[in-house]
């Protein structure tokens, strides 16, 4: 089969259901990028449409369904208590809350939080992972499925730091990392009961890298890649069964993208590659050294893949050959992760400053800014013609109607 | 069976909802288990219980006496959902029967704290009215509000220049506390005050120790390997260590946090394994909690069993990082403490250590009936509790 194809099928697995839709970590198939087109890219202060408190901290990001935007929280001293918050994306409304306690352990550096990990949507039900392993399963209206501890069930499945590793759920599979020092595993659970499918063990080393798709490069059907510090275990979502790998390196923190039918795996520097399969080693595009993101995840936008430093220098690259077209200075430290349509990124620092690079001009330019004033980490989202960035303290959307 | 009679007890005490599987949904979901045992069936039991109205609430937080983390989740999450609906619905709490569930301390602490925060929701001054009665409670939350209210006042009285009220005060609210922020907090205002305060045995970290080092840990091997003090302590013996012979000496930590540190006796090694012995005598036979704080591999071995171990290196260390139900016996009771060190060379990579503390599960210390006088000498050396490490 040819990639070409093979993407296709990938992309109608991975098609939301609602093009507007915002379902995981870094949106549609994990790229980052919205196919909308009406989005604000000159911000002022009228951008805000409105900004909302939240019950407790995070850094997870927002994941929109519909009119309803899902936000995961910590609160007590502890960060044993653990909210799943559902907001109306038109108003801001608080639609519901459900509350629980942690099962696992909440220690984690004061940099991130307990509820780290941006939850995931199948689009009838939302699954949200914390750092302390608890993985909860709700429909859309709230109502409790199912609830797992995995920290219970596996003792020794914790980061010290905290962990962050978002799920992705493949057709009726969950795909859940919890890679560790320790006790380090992936899973594939039944979205439906929350029992495993499989389990397999990981390399003992914190991993805080999300998961993304690929086609088989026979089948063009969809394998999860399993990042961690040796490399990639390319795994088929509903077995576990390892289809294809990759040994040399990966980054434990910036996670692999994929787009236009080649994955950019962050390994000592960038490594371009098409995937594999069983029995068919990935083939190496291009590599280079030289570009290396540090917490932010790659994002290729266009015929370009950024990478972004936390200094906040965003490098430009020429998805055919790896080299370097341009760097732009932007304001940093930046641990958020570049998110875009059309021609423009938004780069959110850690300080709340929004920045809208325009990458179709000549060097990069930052077209606008926008300073929120408060801490944020996570990720920021897009749908329904808006951006919805959430800090440390509340939840804030840019445009829309 | 005990958790069951708890339960036709919490029912008889509370109201018990009139329809028909009521108790058919509770025992589903505190059937809830390991890997997802018991989900179809206690999710299925939510819909239902989560269809309660307001008179139900005090039933399912009763429900959780005894229950375990997840099924205790399923419940507080229906009690939530039936909360936001019947307040939506411009109806009432049982505030009453709430209140009578808080003053029962027999009650599980968090459904405890969640009516009061129910109350607290729909009257704030009755809330507010509750508060002192919680200092000496068995709730963390409770307790750490009650006690929040002293350090107010007694940050108040500072602020008007009143030492004898603000002492007062700080000195109260150090009795009560158990929550680490608040005790570091007391403890600093109190030492400012020039008041003595002993943190380790507020705590109840255990200070005095024999240590033992140092075994290999090259590689990491030493985590997995069972060197002599695992089969058998021997204080007066000696063996072939890493670099040269290893013998037992006495290490009396005076730090406010009861950090043992294996670098002072044995030089800042790498790759290496070290271990700590300690005999805890209680005055009686009681359920406590070993509570450690380390940032290296560890096992603990109490009463010559193996509790818990785990091989995680550098990520950072806290106070009650670690919380490992025991039995205290009346009488002698042994703990054995393996510490192992990695052989990274980052600067942030030095401490060989650990702090151990033996509490209730509150948090309140449990002293050895002869606990030894908590060593005098610099407290504060590497006395943070919480190190964030890259």
């Amino acid at each position: 089969m040819k990639p070409t194809i093979s993407v296709v099928l990938l992309a109608t697995l991975c098609a939301q259901l609602n093009a507007a839709d915002w379902l995981q970590f870094r949106g549609p198939g994990g790229t980052g990028i919205s196919p909308e087109a009406n989005l604000p890219v000159e911000l002022d202060a009228k951008s805000v449409t409105w900004k909302v408190a939240l019950t407790g901290r995070g850094l997870s990001s927002p994941v929109i369904v519909g009119d309803k935007i899902f936000v995961t929280a910590c609160s007590s001293t502890e960060q044993d208590r653990l909210h799943v918050l559902c907001f109306s994306a038109k108003t801001g409304a608080k639609l519901w809350e459900r509350q629980f306690w942690a099962t696992g352990r909440t220690m984690a550096h004061p940099k991130t939080s307990v509820a780290a990990n941006t939850p995931c949507s199948d689009d009838k039900r939302v699954f949200c992972l914390f750092s302390s392993n608890d993985l909860l399963c709700l429909d859309l209206d709230g109502n409790v499925l199912w609830l797992r501890g995995l920290g219970r069930d596996y003792p020794n499945a914790s980061n010290s730091l905290g962990m962050a590793a978002s799920p992705i759920v493949v057709g009726d599979t969950l795909v859940v990392p919890v890679e560790n020092d320790s006790e380090s595993f992936s899973a594939g659970i039944d979205v439906a009961t929350g029992a495993n499918r499989w389990k397999r063990d990981r390399p003992k080393l914190a991993c805080w890298a999300t998961p993304v798709l690929v086609p088989d490069a026979k089948s063009g059907q969809p394998l999860v890649v399993l990042q961690s510090g040796p490399g990639l275990s390319v795994v088929d979502a509903r077995t576990g069964r390892e289809a294809w790998y990759f040994t040399d390196g990966a980054s434990t923190m910036s996670s692999s993208v994929f787009a236009g039918g080649v994955l950019y795996v962050p390994s000592k520097g960038m490594a371009a590659m098409k995937p594999g399969a069983v029995g068919v080693h990935p083939e190496t595009v291009w590599h280079n050294n030289q570009l290396s993101p540090a917490t932010a995840s790659p994002v290729v936008l266009g015929d370009k893949l950024f990478t972004l430093n936390s200094a906040g220098i965003l490098s430009a690259a020429d998805i055919k050959d790896g080299k370097r077209l341009w760097q732009l200075r932007t304001t940093g430290p930046h641990s958020a992760t570049p998110v875009g349509f059309g021609k423009h990124l938004y780069l959110v620092n850690e300080k709340g400053l929004v920045q809208v690079v325009d990458t179709s001009a000549p060097e990069g330019a930052v077209v606008s800014t926008l300073d929120l004033k408060d801490t944020i980490i996570g990720t920021p989202s897009i749908a329904g013609g808006a951006v919805f960035i959430r800090s440390d303290k509340a939840l804030v959307k840019l445009g829309g109607s | 069976m005990k958790p069951l009679c708890l339960l036709l007890l919490g029912s008889a005490l509370t109201t018990v909802p009139a329809h028909a599987d009521f108790k058919s949904d509770i025992a589903a979901i505190r059937q809830v288990g390991g890997e997802g045992k018991g989900n179809p069936q206690a999710g299925t039991a939510w819909q239902s219980l989560a269809k309660g109205d307001a008179k139900s609430i005090t039933s399912l937080l009763a429900a959780m006496d005894d229950a375990n983390d997840l099924a205790a989740n399923y419940l507080r999450s229906a009690v939530d959902a039936i909360v936001d609906r019947e307040l939506a619905a411009k109806h009432t709490l049982p505030q009453a029967d709430l209140e009578k569930f808080i003053a029962d301390t027999k009650r599980n602490p968090r459904a405890r704290r969640l009516a009061y925060e129910l109350i607290v929701r729909v009257s704030p001054a009755t809330g507010e009215k509750l508060l002192p009665t919680f200092l000496n409670d068995p709730s963390v939350e409770l307790r750490r509000d009650a006690v929040q209210r002293l350090i107010d006042a007694a940050d108040k009285a500072l602020a008007a220049q009143d030492k004898a009220a603000a002492t007062k005060e700080f000195s109260n609210a150090l009795t009560y506390a158990r929550d680490e922020a608040q005790i570091k907090k007391v403890a600093g205002e109190l030492r400012k005050l020039e008041q003595p305060v002993d943190l380790p045995k507020h705590f109840g970290f255990l200070t005095h120790w024999k240590l033992i080092g140092s075994f290999d840990n090259t590689k990491l091997v030493g985590f997995d390997t069972a060197y002599p003090p695992e089969k058998a302590v021997d204080l007066a013996a000696s063996y072939d260590g890493k670099l040269e012979k290893a013998r037992w000496v006495d290490v009396a930590t005076a730090n406010d946090y009861g950090m043992v540190d294996f670098n002072k006796p044995f030089g800042d090694l790498k790759g290496v394994t070290g271990y700590a012995f300690t005999e805890f005598n209680a005055a009686t036979a009681l359920p406590a909690e070993l509570r450690l704080g380390c940032k290296n591999g560890w096992k603990v071995w109490f009463n010559g069993k193996l509790l818990f171990g785990r091989d995680e290196y550098h990520r950072g260390a806290r106070i009650d990082q670690y919380r490992l139900p025991v039995e205290l016996k009346a009488g002698k009771n042994t703990i054995l403490v393996k510490v192992c060190q990695n052989e990274d060379v980052k600067d942030w990579t030095k401490e060989w250590e650990f702090q151990l503390r033996v509490c209730d599960a509150s948090g309140t210390a449990i002293l050895a009936k002869d606990r030894p006088a908590t060593p005098k000498g610099p407290t504060t050396a590497k006395a943070d509790s919480k190190k964030g490490t890259k």
